[in-house]
């Protein structure tokens, strides 16, 4: 699938999606809901600023020495009897697990969810050498039968779905009984019995991975449906593709953050599962792959971590700004054009694709903050935005004309408050034919934009410091 | 105590009636009102489009006209986070960053530097209307002014306030991303004029002009009933 999902243009996409009136509203409730459990369950935990200061601390100690730790992680996977694979690119990653997949002579591919394998299109990867791949996330599974739908949420793939809509994707290609229940509950239990048989046959088994484990070798599986459970120890072969950054030092450090990561995405104290997996089964072992394969990938991240966004590396994948963002809330996660969305996509993607098509993102933010406010560990979201902004404007000089030229009149206007007074005087000379009770509704240059929306206050006749000039006159206070 | 007025651009050319407010208000409870005369803009829709190095003039600006005040107080919470903000923009300006700092050191937005400094939970005013108060981004999650404006409002007599639901998602100003990204703004904007709505509130009340400029802009276009109204506005009524 890549990171793009296709050639439109920001604001078409835009506009297609504000006109999805059940997405609008599955994606808001979902928020609504979200909103008071998160706060809830970061509430538990006592004084939260301290537990987002360790966090950021753990995050931050992983970034600055990831070398180290990433040469830990593998001489530990490779001692508990796993492969090690460096990945620089998605092309590198994915004839890699080819290999592994062709060496097995194996056709069925199982997966729990991975927002990495998405990035690195991994699925069209495995169908090009004739295997079958079945997402066994339910969120994932029902955006593939879905005919390859994109998901719109790093956690939550299907949340601009409603009940009604995954019924009617069942119905269609599952045969769910048209008359029958669009109850979350009966809908799964149907799914969970067609997924069963699936499982015993799969050959491969891939997975992502929330935290690798320094000291152990470990990968670990953050999950609430079990599936993941069953993709690393049915199949004989396992395979784990992991970002190059998603490492902790050991399991006291991943404790902290998935207590942080569950409370944060999904306001629970923990998910129903958290698996830990180190290496391929050992003789003790009563389950487990014959073969683990870890693959790590770089895909620009040695860049960022060497550049002035390296904070955006603290990511954990909660999504809890993505949960508390108002422009996601109205635009959805598909507008964003890309596998990440929500805030962290609007910093994340036009590092890892590029300003060509994503230069729009930073600028889908009204710079409200709440994304840094909600961010578990730390990471100054907004503050990225504008860093995305100021590079666009300064560095890459990719920023319309008309808006320099604004801008260096208002900073020449804004310096000097002789032509500010009088700049505003004329404004209002010039303002005032066009208003109405005080108000400007049909605004030209500059204030059409403002005025396609909201209404615009007329220049006051009597500016305040004219008002402060009488007052002070008259000998007034 | 001898306060220098930070207005704001939009308070001194739209909202004259908050700066008046705001003076006559902080003159009741004993401070000296001085308006520096050489003040314009903070520098923030330059800043926030991404325009750093042209927001820099102004900054500079403003740095120089408030330097040698006692305290700076604003009626804005965004405007005075801009302030806070300065140390961070001047960081390798030799001949700023020290000025940037003493500047946003003795920097207030309103109602905190009446709670907080003042030490004022009541001001004396009457307002015998129903009214319901959006809670500002900038002030609450980037300044940290969370509980002064309520403070304030709760000893208010003949006031009556319902909470504004959702009233933490952002109004859609934003600055320039209100005309930027107008489509996704109007949404926005549309579901706080609906929250509002909902309570049955006579006026939403404010700290930011930024903020009611478009909340109220939205609502008079859409022809409701409610209107905005600046805190300055009802601490400054008097029975």
């Amino acid at each position: 699938m890549a990171i793009k999902y296709n050639d439109n243009a920001f604001k078409d996409n835009v506009n297609t999606n504000l006109e999805r009136d059940f997405m609008r509203g599955a994606v808001t409730s979902a928020q609504n809901r979200l909103h008071g459990g998160r706060l809830k369950a970061v509430d538990e935990l006592g004084d939260w600023e301290e537990w987002r200061k360790h966090g950021e601390e753990i995050r931050q100690h992983v970034l600055d020495n990831l070398d180290y730790y990433l040469y830990e992680l593998s001489e530990n996977v490779e001692k508990a009897g796993g492969h090690v694979f460096f990945a620089q690119t998605p092309e590198e990653a994915n004839a890699y697990i080819q290999s592994v997949v062709q060496k097995q002579q194996a056709t069925r591919v199982l997966k729990s969810k991975s927002m990495v394998t998405e990035e690195i299109s991994l699925n069209e990867a495995l169908e090009e050498i004739g295997c079958t791949v079945l997402e066994t996330d339910l969120g994932e599974y029902i955006l593939q039968l879905d005919d390859h739908d994109k998901p719109s949420h790093i956690v939550a793939p299907s949340v601009h779905k409603n009940r009604f809509q995954i019924k009617e994707v069942f119905v269609k290609k599952l045969g769910y009984p048209e008359d029958g229940s669009a109850d979350a509950k009966d809908l799964a239990r149907f799914v969970r019995t067609i997924l069963r048989d699936d499982y015993m046959q799969a050959e491969v088994g891939i997975t992502g991975c929330n935290f690798a484990i320094a000291d152990s070798g470990s990968i670990s599986l953050v999950t609430n449906e079990g599936n993941a459970g069953l993709v690393t120890t049915i199949p004989k072969t396992q395979i784990a593709v992991m970002g190059m950054e998603r490492i902790v030092p050991s399991l006291e450090e991943m404790e902290v953050l998935v207590n942080m990561l569950t409370r944060s995405a999904v306001g629970q104290k923990l998910t129903s599962y958290v698996n830990v997996i180190t290496g391929p089964k050992r003789a003790e072992d009563v389950d487990g792959p014959e073969e683990f394969h870890l693959v790590i990938l770089d895909n620009g991240r040695s860049d960022i971590l060497a550049g002035e966004f390296k904070s955006v590396l603290q990511c954990i994948r909660c999504a809890a700004c993505v949960n508390v963002c108002p422009v996601y809330r109205h635009i959805g996660g598909h507008s964003y054009n890309s596998i990440y969305s929500g805030p962290i996509g609007a910093v994340l993607t036009p590092l890892l694709a590029g300003y060509d098509d994503f230069k729009e993102l930073p600028y889908a933010s009204s710079l409200c903050g709440a994304c840094t406010d909600a961010c578990p560990v730390k990471i100054p979201l907004h503050e990225l935005l504008l860093k995305h902004r100021q590079v666009i404007v300064e560095k890459e000089g990719r920023a319309p004309v008309s808006e320099g030229l604004m801008m260096k009149g208002f900073s020449v206007g804004a310096s000097n408050s002789t032509l500010f007074n009088v700049g505003t005087k004329i404004a209002a000379a010039v303002m005032k034919p066009l208003s109405k009770d005080q108000m400007i509704s049909k605004g030209v240059g500059p204030l059409k934009d403002w005025t396609d929306i909201r209404d615009f206050p007329i220049v006051e006749r009597e500016k305040l410091r004219d008002w402060f000039d009488k007052r002070e006159k008259k000998g007034g206070k | 105590m001898k306060v220098s007025l930070f207005a704001t651009c939009l308070v001194d050319t739209f909202q004259t009636n908050v700066g008046k407010a705001t003076v006559e208000l902080l003159e009741r409870l004993g401070c000296e009102i001085e308006f520096p005369r050489s003040q314009v803009c903070c520098g923030q829709p330059a800043y926030n489009s991404g325009y750093v190095e042209k927001a820099k003039e102004p900054m500079r600006k403003m740095i120089d006209t408030f330097l040698d005040a006692e305290v700076i107080v604003t009626p804005s919470g965004s405007c005075a986070t801009m302030f806070k903000e300065y140390p961070h923009v001047f960081k390798d300006d030799p001949a700023y960053a020290e000025k940037a700092q003493i500047v946003a050191d003795k920097t207030y937005e309103l109602t905190d530097f009446i709670v907080n400094v003042l030490k004022v939970e009541d001001v004396g005013a009457t307002f015998n209307h129903k009214i319901t108060y959006h809670p500002s981004c900038h002030m609450t999650r980037l300044l940290g002014v969370k509980d002064a404006p309520f403070t304030l409002l709760n000893n208010v007599k003949g006031l009556e306030f319902i909470p504004l639901p959702y009233s933490y998602n952002c109004c859609g100003f934003g600055g320039t991303f209100s005309v930027k990204m107008g489509n996704i703004s109007e949404q926005m904007v549309d579901e706080k004029v609906d929250s509002a709505i909902e309570t049955e509130a006579e006026y939403l009340v404010g700290a930011d002009g930024g903020c009611l400029m478009n909340i109220g802009g939205r609502m008079h276009r859409r022809g409701e009933k409610i209107k905005t109204i600046h805190i300055a506005e009802i601490l400054n009524q008097q029975a």
